[in-house]
């Protein structure tokens, strides 16, 4: 039989990264086939090879039977892949009907624009996904989910054969998922292919007709989704067998509130947000993306300002409107983007740890003291396990997580005993998630009040002695940690997207 | 696909805001009450014969605005466009007074070698990814460089060419009505500023200046030749710089190649007094043209006042920073 898209023997490089061996996949007209695996797994990387944004550097590839080797996104349209991206990539500064229809823009002759034909042929492509949105909306002002319908409308608009979908509904609340699912079964019935990229199991088991599961840049298995029960497909996917193992939670009540913050606003963003920390505690923000919890950690650090709210460390009210000042109080933030907030990756171990501290190393005349700095980082090369020739590596030839632990030792240098780690393991290979894992849970134990903000449900419940859940800038709960609390009770208050926001005072 | 839709009248609201008219109404603002401040200040300020002037003075800084103003919605910057202005009419002196060809062919001269040198710039930028501000930094030098080697250092003079000086000085308005004698090179800033501003609203070319300047790899992810796009609006400002080349010529009657340097400072300031993103994305032609008409009314305006030469340059320069501060206050509140 031919498919609609085979790929066979794919293999990709990036420098120092052998992301994708010898990896095959084929997709069937009218079929919706996931794409499983761990983050760093491959996935993306295979379908940006599909969708022409990447260059394979061996394997086959064949679209109805014919080779194919798309050179360019334009390349892969011709052929009839499209792509949804998992980071979103509108122009926020045009109307939505402008982003949908970008480089298809009707025109009347000498390159005039036909808008009203634009605004038109948008608003016929948001009716069929029972989108109510206003063709001229301005992109920009747009919630992150109605920006990822937009996204899913403009990859439609090609009428693509093969519609490659990574994450979808990471923005998305139920009755969107399930428009959404809709639209998927409609385009099923019409024989489209889809492959289909998502972390959500449950997802998976309600639209998936097979499933292919890629592990560190390696084909697996690809399974029948009917009868294949989910912890196979995780087995698969984590090449192990996953015990669950909650975190072994210490009695933290009777230590003293480290970090307590109290109706904390700021716009839309952040709405009322109220919560307290114990030293020697572990609180994990759950959420999806845009629900607020990078910019209630940004408002604590003092890099956003606040409307209105108080923030007190240690008992004491402290009047934070600058970073600075918030390292003062103690108050460390560890930004999900290492390379462009934490590190400055071409200078070397020594240096970055420094960096922060640097009055502690000059003499009186500003000279840099070199032997004491030295003493420093290595006793937090030590302490944190930092795997690295010496102190004069550059940051940047140090693996992710070996640079994260770069950035705590920064951090722990400046005495912050409330760390607060924005996406702490993004970018990390599985081997060293576990290590940052062990090094926060020491980091409690020796006292310090850590704040863990994560996009992945695992790490949230694996990590967490309580987790704070965050939708559209409300907190709207904070539930035990460990095995009282499932995935599922989680995702609910996630989504919970009404006005009402659920009693959050009495919960310390 | 459930959340609520927006009210049209709202929205039309929001978008307006949010595509900068506010800071142009600022601008305009700004510039009606310069007028009015310096008219109290000085009767001779209103007269007509005044009024002509500043808008003489706005018409070479004007067009050159309107050219920087497209690169500058892409996301880039051109530091070229006054030594490319010189080299312009450099070569329209060759084809003119060297060469003894007719006028039109000068005229097309000017236009042309502007839209080579930007698609020049274009190239660097687009397919050998330098960045705008080195790339057009090198163009500049470039520019000036061979402006000075093609004339032998030495002014160009249009004698031969009667019609040139016409071109900025001639009053074709005037000559039909003779009481309001505007002068063809203001008639001209005017006609640039329409065309470009309706090039950059209501055609694709335009579309691509705020959609390359808003999220380029996007655009490039939605299968558009972003590399071509963006060669031809450093093109067609390049263009524009050539007319403004043929302004400045036709103003002074002669090619004079020292001069250029300093005049994309000018232009860039008044792009940014009107409201136009430096980091690319919005802004407006009208915008940009308040804010060449607030530069020339204030050197104007202090000169009436017998202000020192060297006092007007600070005040231009803290206006800048006032312009831009504003600004960002602005866009900040509305975050």
């Amino acid at each position: 039989m031919t498919f609609l898209v085979e790929m066979r023997g794919i293999e990709k490089r990036f420098p120092g990264v052998h992301a994708l061996k010898a990896v095959q996949f084929d997709l069937q007209p009218g079929e919706v086939h996931a794409l499983m695996g761990e983050n760093g797994a491959g996935k993306s990387t295979l379908m940006k090879i599909m969708s022409g944004i990447y260059p394979r550097d061996g394997g086959e590839m064949f679209v109805d039977g014919q080779p194919a080797t798309p050179d360019g996104p334009r390349a892969a349209q011709d052929l009839g892949i499209g792509i949804i991206h998992q980071e979103l990539s509108l122009m926020n500064d045009l109307t939505a009907a402008q982003n949908v229809l970008i480089g298809r823009e009707p025109r009347r002759s000498f390159g005039r624009l036909d808008e009203p034909a634009l605004n038109a042929k948008t608003a016929e492509i948001f009716a069929s996904l029972n989108l109510a949105m206003d063709p001229r909306t301005q992109v920009g002002t747009q919630t992150i989910a109605r920006q990822q319908l937009i996204e899913i409308a403009k990859a439609l608009s090609y009428n693509p054969r093969v519609l490659i979908m990574d994450e979808p509904t990471a923005a998305l609340n139920d009755a969107e998922i399930n428009e959404l699912f809709k639209v998927i079964a409609k385009l099923k019935a019409d024989g489209v292919g889809i492959v289909y990229i998502s972390h959500r199991m449950d997802e998976i088991k309600r639209i998936a007709d097979r499933v292919t599961i890629l592990r560190d840049g390696a084909y697996i298995d690809t399974v029948d989704a009917a009868d294949t029960p989910l912890s196979k497909i995780i087995q698969l996917m984590v090449g192990r067998e996953v015990t669950q193992n909650a975190p072994d939670i210490p009695d933290t009540t009777r230590n003293d509130v480290a970090l307590e913050v109290q109706n904390l606003s700021h716009g839309k963003d952040v709405r009322n947000v109220s919560f307290s920390v114990r030293k020697g505690e572990i609180l994990g923000f759950a959420g999806l993306m845009g629900a607020g919890r990078t910019e209630v950690a940004r408002i604590i650090f003092g890099a956003d300002p606040k409307d209105s709210g108080a923030i007190f460390v240690h008992g004491q009210q402290v009047d934070i409107r600058t970073p600075n000042a918030a390292v003062q109080a103690g108050i460390g933030y560890l930004s999900e983007d290492r390379k462009h907030f934490g590190l400055a990756v071409d200078m070397t171990v020594r240096a970055n740890i420094a960096m922060a501290h640097l009055g502690e190393f000059t003499n009186r005349l500003g000279v840099l003291d070199e032997g004491a700095m030295n003493d420093t980082a290595l006793a937090y090369i030590d302490q944190l396990g930092i795997r690295t020739p010496s102190d004069m590596q550059d940051v940047r030839l140090l693996s992710g997580g070996n640079q994260q632990k770069v950035v705590i030792a920064k951090w722990l240098l400046r005495d912050c005993d409330v760390l607060i780690f924005d996406e702490p393991t993004r970018g990390i290979d599985v081997g060293a998630k576990s290590e940052i894992y062990a090094l926060l849970e020491d980091l409690a134990a020796q006292g310090c009040a850590i704040i863990v903000i994560s996009s992945e449900l695992p790490e949230v419940m694996r990590l967490s002695h309580r987790i704070a859940v965050m939708c559209e800038g409300r907190l709207t709960g904070i539930l035990p940690g460990g095995a009282a609390t499932t995935q599922e009770q989680i995702m609910e208050l996630a989504t919970q997207r009404d006005t009402a926001s659920v009693g959050t005072e009495d919960v310390i | 696909m459930t959340a609520s839709t927006p009210g049209a009248p709202t929205a039309t609201l929001s978008r307006i805001i949010a595509a900068g008219t506010h800071q142009r109404v600022l601008a305009f603002a700004s510039l009606i009450i310069l007028l009015i401040g310096f008219s109290i200040a000085s009767p001779n300020f209103m007269q007509t014969s005044n009024m002509i002037a500043i808008l003489q003075a706005t018409s070479v800084n004007g067009v050159l605005a309107i050219a920087v103003t497209l690169v500058i919605i892409t996301g880039g910057i051109d530091l070229s466009v006054g030594t490319m202005m010189t080299f312009c009419a450099v070569i329209t002196g060759v084809v003119l007074t060297y060469a003894g060809m007719p006028l039109m062919l000068g005229v097309i001269a000017a236009v042309l070698t502007g839209a080579l040198c930007g698609a020049l710039s274009g190239t660097f930028v687009a397919k050998m990814a330098i960045p705008p501000f080195i790339a057009t930094l090198g163009m500049m030098l470039i520019l000036k460089g061979l402006s000075l080697v093609i004339s032998g250092t030495r002014p160009i003079y249009f004698n031969d060419t009667p019609g040139f000086s016409e071109i900025s000085r001639g009053s074709i308005i005037g000559d039909i009505i003779p009481s309001v004698p505007i002068p063809n090179g203001v008639l001209i800033l005017f006609i640039v500023a329409m065309v470009t501003a309706y090039i950059l609203n209501r055609t694709v070319l335009g579309r691509y200046c705020f959609a390359l300047g808003s999220n380029e790899e996007s655009v490039r992810l939605s299968g558009v030749n972003t590399d071509r796009w963006k060669i031809a609006i450093y093109a067609l400002a390049g263009a524009i710089v050539g007319i403004a080349g043929l302004l400045i010529a036709s103003r002074l009657n002669s090619a004079q190649p020292a001069l250029g340097l300093g005049y994309e400072l000018e232009a860039i300031a008044a792009v940014v007094i009107g409201g136009t993103s430096l980091s690319g994305g919005r802004g407006s032609i009208l915008g940009s043209l308040i804010g060449a008409l607030i530069m020339a009314v204030l050197t104007n305006g202090l000169r009436v006042l017998s202000v020192a030469q060297e006092w007007q340059t600070v005040v231009t320069g803290a206006i800048i920073i006032l312009a831009v501060y504003a600004d960002m206050m602005r866009r900040k509140k509305s975050n």
